[in-house]
């Protein structure tokens, strides 16, 4: 299947990286454009209150003040975005068991605030300090309401609603099963039951989002610069909420500082602020600060999983039921989908005949939870894995072990699950060997023999380590879509626009790469697009490790059909059979005679409309085409990842020793960024395994507001990671490709958790909650009195 | 709001005078006076190093200082290090070992590793570790950064041997 030698496979240095080391990079709050002003958002201080009036008197007393509006004022104006921004295809529905009813967020809260940190005024003023000043003098007039502040107080009788639409606090339930779950169960010679929790953080990117807006009076259009993974989606919103063709309004990610999901759905800002722009008939800037974007961007996570596993005297698993709360926060923009992820995993790789499921989304006075990298699967992963290892433990087989004994064999695959995926298709592990992915982590490990012994040996010696795996699949590349515009230049060069975003991922190099292969031609001679809808008319964006499959797919197929035009002038020009012709080297020559041959740019030359034209007869001008791919299904990466820890019985220190990855994305198409996007996801699943954390207290205020109370991993706090790729191609699709951006994070919470509670079996902890803080771990010390070893310091 | 006040610096190599108020910070007169928009805010608190520049050759968060504090300074952000068209050893290590990814906290990373290396005779690999987790990075996981950096300290033959 795989037709392209050449860059593809390369770990080639990026083109991205000139401007960004020389801060000539273009970050939406590098913009300054004539004109311009500049908004501050107030803010909610309460979780919950009804909103009986908003006062602007002062404010509009305020220098450089420019206006003002409040949710009441554009109530009927900008009309808020629909609750939940991702459909749901027929073939999921059919599968399914579900109640989907997901609230809109109003763009600015109008009749309540639901959360600490939404937004229900805007301030416009001459510069940002001058709108932060006048946003400070506006009066709210709050009736405050009883909070709703964690998911079993909103599931009571008698709780407060938050949305009066939906009736209830459950915005979403949604179920399904394969074989009998409850069955299976019952005869089940062993079976635990657990509550797991994953606990609520976020993505926090390095830049936080912003918005700068232009209207043009002459054309009635927009053009809006966001920072944020999908482009194509603003524009649709924009276009819709302010009844404007998309065709007019252009909406630009330029350079991006990281996104991980967290910038992967349409904010109201990205609505409100072109509307601005268009009402004052100046441009707008609004850039978030940090707090605005712990406070206001979505968080992630904060899933309780009730999870029974049933499973017999060889540790072979007969069936999971698993019923699972997600606390949503006040709204869910992109609905359902972390629930559906879960139900959709959680078998992981192994072979498993007897399932049930069942997801209920839950809302709180909280911030709106959406997905972050790994969407529903660290979740999933975490419950199942912990499940494994207390399952093993409790029936004296090392947990390791279990995991081989339950895992789908490579022979066994493509592997049919008997669930549907997102994306509505029966889910088919399409390639891969998970057994071996295990194997090879454990032996870069020094080996579980090796590494028993060890521990044995520390533990007689008061050293506390503990080994701890995560293995999972990840569902890459999903659909619908994605698109990708191929034009040849006039100078010769292949200009290659995606609808794929770009905040680090490297896809100006990546792409290229595989335009190069495809059109034989020396990467210079390809310029990529990103992230620009003037640039390529339909597009999805880079969410969910898809960008590779479905944009590197649509790179293929577009310049399949230019190139067959292509050919066929060149067949004219050189009057030879297309059928004797090869792309070599920027040109199209005879094959065998090197001197006889056209270069792209005289094909261009010769193909241009009006007289001269060198095109057959009947064939039409223009070297252009675009593409729309829609994968089949997904295709599925997997990994294990193992780490050995040790535990200080005094502070209750968690130090990871050593950490190993073993990850199958199919084929790299540049091994240098695929390996940086799998260490970049490994250390944000390590921070949440051991310091990322968004707290609440219990009225509901959120206790993080800066980044020293939340705290990201640093260089320090990062452990010697090993990671290896297993390159098994994916049969789905042209490249051989399967997705890598999200798979990093996945599996670091169940690893480390296993392996703390490895290192407390002699204590018979488990750590069923992430994260795992140092005073828990001192704490299971501190009770079967553990004393410190002399001599250790 | 007190008058605005007369700044002169000196910003990589070249002497700039323009007016701030007084409470305006060094990081937005930077930015958005001066129009250099290569230093970066993450945080606006003094945490994730993003904004880290050089001033009077030492690395500074300038999202924690005044502009009014910096009159009179001679400041090096990350458009300095080299023209457009070359590139400084560090900025080419970064480049060649891919410790950048989306860029936002390439230029604290900069300002931070020159001011290590250069501050420093010697330097252990766990030295660099702890002297560079002065700037927070979300997408690289460190392991480039890592890299460059200690290739940097090796170039100028300032890498020790690791401690036993
Ligand atoms: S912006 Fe200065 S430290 Fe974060
Ligand atoms: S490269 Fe994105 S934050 Fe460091």
């Amino acid at each position: 299947m795989r037709e392209i030698t050449g860059y593809v496979g390369k770990p080639l240095l990026r083109r991205e990286d000139r401007r960004l080391l020389h801060g000539e990079g273009q970050f939406v709050g590098d913009i300054v454009l004539p004109k311009m002003v500049h908004c501050a958002f107030v803010r909610s201080q309460v979780p919950h209150a009804r909103i009986k009036g908003v006062d602007f008197a002062a404010a509009r007393r305020a220098p450089g003040f420019v206006t003002a509006l409040s949710g009441r004022d554009i109530r009927n104006v900008v009309t808020p975005i629909a609750g939940m921004q991702v459909s749901i295809p027929k073939g999921w529905r059919d599968r399914f068991h579900y109640h989907i009813d997901v609230p809109a967020q109003q763009i600015l809260a109008d009749d309540k605030v639901n959360y600490v940190g939404e937004a229900y005024a805007v301030v416009v003023a001459e510069d940002r300090y001058k709108a932060e000043d006048a946003a400070e003098l506006v009066e709210p007039d709050f009736e405050v309401l009883e909070p709703v502040v964690d998911v079993d107080r909103a599931l009571k009788p008698g709780s407060p609603v938050l949305h009066a639409e939906v009736g209830s606090n459950v915005i979403s339930v949604m179920s399904t099963k394969k074989g009998d779950g409850a069955a299976a169960l019952a005869r089940a010679k062993h079976r635990i039951k657990r509550r797991y929790y994953h606990h609520r953080y976020a993505a926090m990117p390095m830049e936080c989002r912003a918005v700068v807006a232009d209207y043009d009076i002459r054309t009635d259009s927009l053009t809006v610069w966001s920072s944020t993974q999908v482009v194509h989606w603003i524009r649709k919103e924009i276009g819709s909420i302010l009844g404007m063709p998309e065709e007019r309004v252009r909406v630009i990610a330029p350079d991006v500082g990281g996104g991980f999901g967290g910038k992967g759905h349409v904010y109201p800002e990205d609505v409100l602020v072109p509307y601005l722009a268009r009402t004052l008939r100046r441009p707008i800037k609004y850039v978030e600060d940090r707090f605005e974007h712990l406070v206001n961007s979505a968080h992630a996570r904060d899933n309780f999983h009730d999870l029974e596993i049933g499973f017999d005297d060889d540790g072979k698993i007969v069936c999971i039921v698993d019923d699972f709360v997600i606390d949503s926060g006040a709204y869910s923009p992109v609905g359902a989908t972390c629930a559906a992820n879960s139900i959709a995993h959680l078998l992981g790789p192994y072979d498993i005949q007897n399932y049930e499921a069942k997801g209920t989304l839950v809302a709180t006075n909280k911030t709106s939870n959406a997905p972050y990298r790994g969407a529903g699967r660290p979740e999933a992963a975490f419950a199942m894995e912990r499940a494994i290892d207390i399952a093993a433990n409790s029936i004296g087989l090392d947990p390791i072990l279990m995991r081989l004994r339950n895992m789908v064999p490579p022979e066994r695959l493509p592997f049919s699950v008997g669930l549907p995926y997102r994306d509505g298709v029966p889910i088919t592990y399409d390639s891969g060997d998970y057994p071996q992915a295990l194997r090879r982590a454990v032996e870069e490990l020094g080996g579980l023999e090796n590494f028993r012994r060890r521990q044995a040996e520390g533990l007689a010696a008061g050293r506390y380590l503990g080994i701890g795996v995560g293995c999972y699949v990840e569902g890459t590349g999903v659909g619908p879509f994605e698109g990708a515009s191929v034009r040849l230049d006039p100078s010769g060069k292949i200009m290659v626009a995606v609808g794929a975003n770009n905040h680090g991922q490297g896809h100006e190099t990546v792409f290229a790469q595989v335009a190069a292969d495809v059109w034989n031609v020396p990467i210079d001679q390809v310029v990529v697009t990103t992230a620009d809808t003037a640039a390529v008319p339909m597009g999805y964006g880079t969410i969910a490790s898809r960008s590779t499959v479905t944009a590197g797919s649509a790179v293929v197929h577009a310049s399949a059909k230019v190139k067959d035009k292509v050919l066929a002038i060149a067949a004219n020009m050189l009057e030879t059979p297309t059928a004797d012709l090869e792309f070599r080297d920027g040109a199209v020559g005879v094959k065998g005679v090197p001197d006889l041959k056209v270069t792209l740019k005289e094909i261009w030359w010769a193909s241009r409309p009006g007289w001269d034209h060198k095109r057959p007869p009947d064939m039409e001008a223009g070297l252009e085409a675009n593409h729309y791919y829609e994968p089949p299904t997904v295709t599925w990466s997997y990994a294990t990842n193992a780490a050995i820890v040790e535990l200080d019985p005094d502070t209750g220190r968690v130090t990871v020793e050593k950490f190993v990855a073993v990850h199958d994305a199919g084929i790299l198409v540049n091994p240098l960024l695929a390996d940086g996007q799998v260490r970049g996801g490994l250390v944000q699943g390590i921070g949440a395994a051991l310091y990322e954390e968004i707290a609440y207290d219990e009225n509901g205020q959120i206790l993080m507001g800066t980044l020293a109370d939340y705290l990201l991993p640093t260089a320090d706090d990062t452990p010697p990671i090993t990671v290896i790729h297993q390159e098994i191609p994916s049969p789905s699709n042209p490249l051989g490709v399967k997705g890598l951006g999200e798979g990093g994070a996945i599996a670091p919470p169940c690893a480390i958790t296993n392996a703390v509670s490895d290192a407390l079996r002699p204590f018979k902890a488990e750590f069923n909650a992430t994260p795992v803080r140092w005073e828990q771990v001192r704490k299971v010390f501190a009770e079967a009195g553990v004393s410190t070893p002399r001599g250790r310091g | 709001m007190t008058a605005p006040r007369k700044i002169t610096l000196t910003i990589n190599g070249t002497v700039r005078s323009a007016e701030a108020e007084p409470r305006m910070l060094l990081a937005d007169f930077i930015r958005e006076t001066l129009g250099l928009t290569g230093t970066h805010v993450g945080c606006e608190h003094g945490v994730c190093g993003a904004c880290t520049i050089i001033v009077n050759g030492e690395a500074q968060r300038s999202c924690l200082a005044f502009a009014v504090q910096a009159d009179g300074a001679t400041i090096t952000t990350i458009e300095g290090l080299a023209a457009s068209d070359r590139m400084h050893p560090l900025q080419k290590l970064f480049h060649e070992c891919h410790a950048l990814q989306c860029g936002f906290c390439t230029p604290g990373m900069l300002a931070a590793a020159l001011d290590l290396v250069g501050s420093h005779d010697r330097l252990t690999t766990e030295e660099i570790r702890t002297g560079m987790s002065a700037v927070i990075c979300r997408c690289t996981g460190y392991d480039g950064i890592m890299r460059a950096v200690t290739a940097y300290a090796d170039q100028l033959g300032k890498l020790a041997p690791a401690k036993g």
